[in-house]
């Protein structure tokens, strides 16, 4: 079923601190290697060791340089991936009702078995968030790894998204964003999260948290060293300094 | 958006031939289409088009074989009706060809035209607004887009029709006129179209899409997450040089709207060489049609590119 559920029993998603990401694509590779494994066929690649290298990959990684309008400079680094929207097009459009937002938890998923190929989801995303895969005929898009939160047979601490586990700065958090009281609600309440283009009203689930204003200042430059006075002891040390240096 | 052939095929084809479709069974209606042999062409040459057209469409899909399923979001989706209210047209339409190949003479044929003629402008209707409706193009989500698909199949299917009429000597003045008019009315909606997009900057920018840059700051890509272009880059970047793309409308403006205007005025006031008038007509509109629709796809950007180096989106 290609239309939206009313209301989700809870809103799964990701929060993204764009303070901390150095941008080591640490996410990216992980997801990659866990998604081309497991859950539908692989994640196919074209010509990766040549000279025209692409392939579907369902998280990347910008940097861009973010400028103050006081003239304050400093590289952000970006992760991209599904936002898994609340009320977004790319499900609707969808002729065949292979996409669609789960009920119970909000993820927005691609069924492979029913997806024809034709395309018109990713053109519905503003995100760019969905990649095709020319090998396996079918759309493929984050899928909150689906195959990982609720799975017991792997150990506890990693029933989290593969991103989320990868990330060595912990610039990357899972949890319930419709719960108020959730850790990931509660970080994005204290640093004013945001929605990437909100204007454009499809309601994304996952927040990103602002680099710190702090941390944007320019860094600090080291003092001149004081101009000689020619006092006495200075010039015994500079008959010492050449003394010495002969 | 990249201009993919397939696509480019399938709209133009299928457009002209609901529009052909449309108009006979409208004449039909209306007790002015000749019988014989020209009914039964006319209404063979409308549905081969089609079928050319759809099954072009398929070809750019991963999973053909799995095209039935695309009938089932009717509820939510422009492109499942597309394909609901295309399927529904061919039981009509086929019959009516059916019986005109073999001479019946039935007074359900009137009904059957009706039905086609319904059924043809509604899937013109739906495949402009599989366009229509996508907000992340702006040079799509607009109300002429639909509009202009309609006008466009009309004018390309009644020139084919008066090819018809000439060719089948049985060339008539109404239709020289119902061609005229819906030319000059498809015309009128192309260059109120492009008027329309070139007004509209965008109104979406880097800043709203990375939520960066802060009141009065900027934000610039640096480093791109990927040393070549990806899916997204190839389908939706695509760009066409904004020299190129004006040359490009004049031209299929030329040969879409002024010569077949120009054909068809002589052909009307100057029946004599009706037929290789209304030929060139359809040929030039033919080639105009298709430079229409490269453009169409070749203009229209897309918001994602605004996390690609777009400004505006
Ligand atoms: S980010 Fe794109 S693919 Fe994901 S739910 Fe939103 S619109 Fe759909
Ligand atoms: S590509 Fe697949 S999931 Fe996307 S709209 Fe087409 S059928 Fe649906």
């Amino acid at each position: 079923m290609t239309c939206l559920p009313e209301k989700t029993d809870k809103k799964l998603g990701l929060v993204i601190d764009l303070d901390i990401c150095v941008g080591c694509h640490a996410c990216a590779t992980s997801c990659k290697e866990w998604n081309t494994s497991g859950y539908s066929a692989p994640l196919s690649d074209h010509d990766p060791y040549g000279a025209d290298p692409s392939g579907a990959w369902l998280n990347r990684i910008h940097s861009f340089e973010a400028t103050t309008a006081e003239g304050v400079s400093k590289t952000v680094h970006f992760p991209r991936s599904c936002l898994h929207c609340e009320e977004p097009d790319c499900v609707t459009v969808c002729p065949t009702g292979a996409s669609y937002k789960r009920e119970e938890d909000g993820i927005v998923l691609v069924n492979p078995d029913t997806c024809i190929g034709c395309k018109l989801c990713s053109w519905a995303c503003p995100y760019g968030a969905r990649e095709y895969d020319y090998d396996d005929g079918v759309m493929k898009k984050c899928t909150l790894c689906v195959d990982r939160i609720y799975n017991e047979n792997i150990p506890e601490e990693d029933r989290v998204p593969a991103c989320v586990r990868a990330c060595p700065t912990g610039a990357r958090a899972f949890g319930d964003l419709g719960d108020p009281d959730s850790d990931v609600s509660k970080s994005v309440a204290e640093r004013d999260g945001f929605n990437l283009l909100d204007e454009f009203g499809y309601k994304p689930v996952n927040k990103y948290l602002p680099p710190r204003i702090n941390s944007v200042q320019a860094a600090p430059v080291a003092e001149e060293p004081a101009a000689p006075d020619g006092s006495r002891l200075e010039k015994l040390f500079a008959w010492a300094d050449k003394a010495l240096s002969r | 958006m990249h201009p993919a052939y397939s696509v480019i095929v399938f709209t133009t084809s299928s457009g002209a031939g609901y529009g052909l479709l449309f108009w006979l069974s409208l004449a039909h209606l209306a007790g002015r289409l000749p019988g014989g042999a020209m009914a039964f062409v006319a209404i063979a040459l409308a549905l081969a088009l089609i079928t050319v057209g759809l099954l072009s469409s398929t070809m750019h899909l991963g999973h053909p074989e799995r095209a039935i399923g695309a009938f089932s979001q009717w509820r939510s989706s422009w492109l499942s009706r597309e394909g609901v209210a295309a399927v529904a047209t061919y039981a009509p339409a086929g019959l009516l060809a059916l019986i005109w190949l073999i001479g019946a003479d039935t007074g359900v044929t009137k009904l059957l035209a009706l039905l086609s003629a319904i059924g043809a402008v509604a899937t013109v209707y739906c495949t402009g607004m599989i366009y229509g409706s996508l907000r992340t193009i702006r040079q799509w989500n607009k109300g002429l887009t639909p509009v202009v698909y309609l006008a466009l199949s009309g004018a390309t299917g009644a020139l084919l029709l008066a090819v018809l009429m000439s060719l089948f000597g049985a060339s008539a003045q109404w239709i020289g006129v119902i061609t005229l008019v819906s030319l000059v009315i498809a015309g009128v909606a192309k260059l109120a179209y492009w008027r329309q997009i070139d007004a509209d900057p965008g109104q979406y920018t880097t800043a709203m899409a990375t939520g960066l840059g802060g009141q009065g700051g900027s934000v610039r890509p640096l480093d791109p997450p990927h040393t070549k272009p990806n899916f997204v880059m190839r389908e939706m970047g695509y760009q066409v040089a904004r020299k190129h793309a004006s040359r490009l409308r004049r031209l299929s403006a030329i040969a879409l709207f002024a010569v077949p205007i120009v054909a068809v005025l002589i052909a009307v006031f100057a029946p004599g060489g009706a037929a290789v008038l209304y030929l060139i007509a359809a040929l030039a509109a033919g080639w105009g049609v298709a430079t229409e629709r490269w453009l169409f796809f070749a203009e229209a950007e897309h918001v994602s590119q605004l996390y690609y180096g777009a400004t505006r989106a």
